[in-house]
């Protein structure tokens, strides 16, 4: 658990996901579900694909417009998402939100999502740290 | 000579205001305006020692405040040079817009009829229109903007006809802050038999408004934007067409009788187009806001305006990294982007800084020939921003640093 990251550790991933975001694409195949996402208070115009089979979340991916924020936490959720059952990722997306609000939450199932820790800091940005992990929710809680 | 201490020091927003730890620096005003004491005192008074509705009642309080009604609708109508029963209260600039594309343009539009507008149209300039234009079988036709991005009489020309009936456009645009030549293209539309409607909501705030000689037809503005309370604002109409076009919202307080059939006979403007009750605390407060921008003056405020924009262009311009839409502008509002920086993502950086600006689309989404993604951050004065926050404006935006200082300093 990478709780122990320093704050220029936590930049130089969040700079990563935004400059090289390796899931931000078109689905490369069929049975994605998707959730197009947009924002009130910032250009955020996104779209979700997630693909699950069996109840277990197999592909992730997103495209769109998106300020530094929602690039890299979309990004770094659509890795984190890949290979949990939906109940898994639904818990994992629960603490994401705990964390945004400053309430207690589990830290280790955020793993490298835990670098959007001082989202609260910027509360106008909490809404574009949210956006990727809210279309998945509900893409998740349709599928259930 | 302007005296900025003297005026700050009417603002409680500005005194020792803070914003993430650091003084609060607003540089939003095309958005929204902070409120003298004045303003916030009249409408506190309202409620404390005015409290009554307005014409429904036989008391004193009451009558009392069908007067004040109608001072400040003298005041209004001195300030923007228009007959005192053209000025028509709404709860603001979108209200007035909707009155107009309801009450005149559902009225007098027919199929194949033309509606001219701009793309860089607030919304509230372009979504009633389209309603209207739905409803109606009439048809939206825009002035192609020149390189400039600026409206031009000659491509003005280019669009209008014969079946123009309605030009709306905004006189002071929210993005780039140019003041289109309204005089012009009002003779223009008379020429043609069509009407001319000024969106003032960034205009009648900064520079000197002069209805009758300019001859426009209606003229609509809000008063949170001119250091006025939040929910009132202004339907200016030519009387002869305020009775011409029909009231949008119904109710009491603009009916002279109705009955059980169906049959109403409604007010003479402007209660024709006041039902329901006024927000009266707000129209208190706006005609305190009148009265400071008329002490002040609207030639020292558009100056005041301009210095500081163009004192920011020169602090700006031969910075590489920074990319400005609108150098020449003769108003207040600057809009750039940083090189390689996310509009939204500058714009929280100045927020740790403690500095407002907005960032985004500016509410013209149909606007999409500035740049890419159609998204710029703007800042925006108005008459108590002082040098000093351009300074630190500028400061930001040079030194500010790494984007993601703004979540990890």
């Amino acid at each position: 658990m990478p709780i122990s990251l320093d704050n220029n550790m936590m930049r130089q991933i969040i700079m990563d996901h935004y400059s090289n975001p390796i899931n931000k694409h078109q689905p490369k195949d069929d049975g994605f579900a998707k959730v197009h996402m947009h924002s009130d208070n910032c250009i955020d115009d996104l779209d979700i694909f997630l693909k699950v089979n069996n109840d277990v979340v197999v592909d992730a991916c997103f495209d769109g417009v998106a300020c530094t924020i929602s690039t890299a936490s979309t990004d770094i959720m659509c890795d984190l998402l890949k290979g949990k059952t939906k109940n898994e990722a639904l818990y994992m997306i629960e603490q994401y939100h705990h964390m945004m609000h400053e309430e207690n939450f589990d830290a280790d199932v955020l793993e490298e999502a835990i670098v959007f820790i001082n989202t609260s800091k910027q509360a106008a940005r909490i809404r574009c740290a949210t956006i990727g992990w809210n279309a998945a929710d509900n893409i998740l809680k349709e599928k259930k | 000579m302007y005296d900025i201490k003297n005026i700050r020091s009417l603002f409680p927003m500005l005194k020792n205001k803070k914003m993430q730890g650091k003084n609060l620096v607003f540089l939003d005003n095309a958005s929204t305006t902070f409120k003298p004491q004045s303003v916030i005192d009249a409408v506190v008074n309202y409620y404390s020692n005015e409290t009554s509705n307005s014409h429904r009642g036989d008391y004193d309080l009451c009558y009392n405040m069908d007067v004040k009604i109608n001072d400040v609708r003298n005041n209004v109508a001195n300030f923007v040079k228009c007959n005192p029963n053209e000025v028509v209260f709404t709860s603001g600039d979108t209200m007035s817009l909707n009155t107009i594309a309801y009450g005149y343009g559902l009225k007098f539009l027919k199929p194949g009829d033309e509606i001219i507008l701009t793309e860089a149209e607030h919304a509230s300039n372009m979504l009633p229109w389209f309603k209207v234009a739905k409803i109606t079988g009439a048809k939206i036709v825009y002035i192609e903007l020149d390189e400039n991005l600026k409206i031009t009489v000659e491509n003005f020309k280019k669009v209008i006809s014969k079946n123009t009936k309605i030009v709306s456009i905004a006189h002071i645009g929210n993005i780039l802050g140019y003041i289109n030549p309204i005089e012009e293209i009002a003779a223009i539309c008379h020429s043609f038999g069509a009407i001319l409607v000024l969106d003032g909501a960034q205009s009648v705030p900064h520079i000197e408004t002069n209805f009758k000689k300019w001859d426009v037809d209606f003229l609509t503005f809000s008063g949170h934007k001119m250091c006025g309370p939040t929910g009132i604002g202004c339907l200016i109409g030519k009387y002869e067409l305020l009775i011409k076009m029909d009231s949008f919202i119904t109710g009491g307080g603009m009916n002279v009788t109705f009955d059980k059939n169906g049959h109403v006979e409604e007010l003479l403007p402007p209660a024709k187009f006041e039902a329901g009750t006024l927000d009266l605390a707000g129209i208190s407060g706006l005609n305190e806001a009148i009265n400071l921008l008329t002490s002040i003056g609207m030639d020292e405020i558009s100056k005041h305006d301009k210095e500081l924009h163009d004192y920011a262009v020169k602090k700006l311009e031969n910075n590489p990294n920074i990319i400005i839409y609108n150098k020449d502008t003769d108003t207040g509002i600057l809009t750039f982007n940083v090189k390689g920086v996310f509009p939204q993502d500058e714009a929280t950086l100045l927020n740790s800084k403690g500095i407002a600006v907005r960032s985004g689309q500016h509410c013209a989404k149909a606007f999409t020939k500035l740049c890419e993604n159609n998204a710029t951050v703007r800042m925006s004065t108005y008459l108590y921003t002082s040098i000093e926050d351009i300074d630190a404006f500028v400061d930001a935006l040079i030194n500010g640093g790494d984007i993601l200082d703004a979540y990890f300093a």
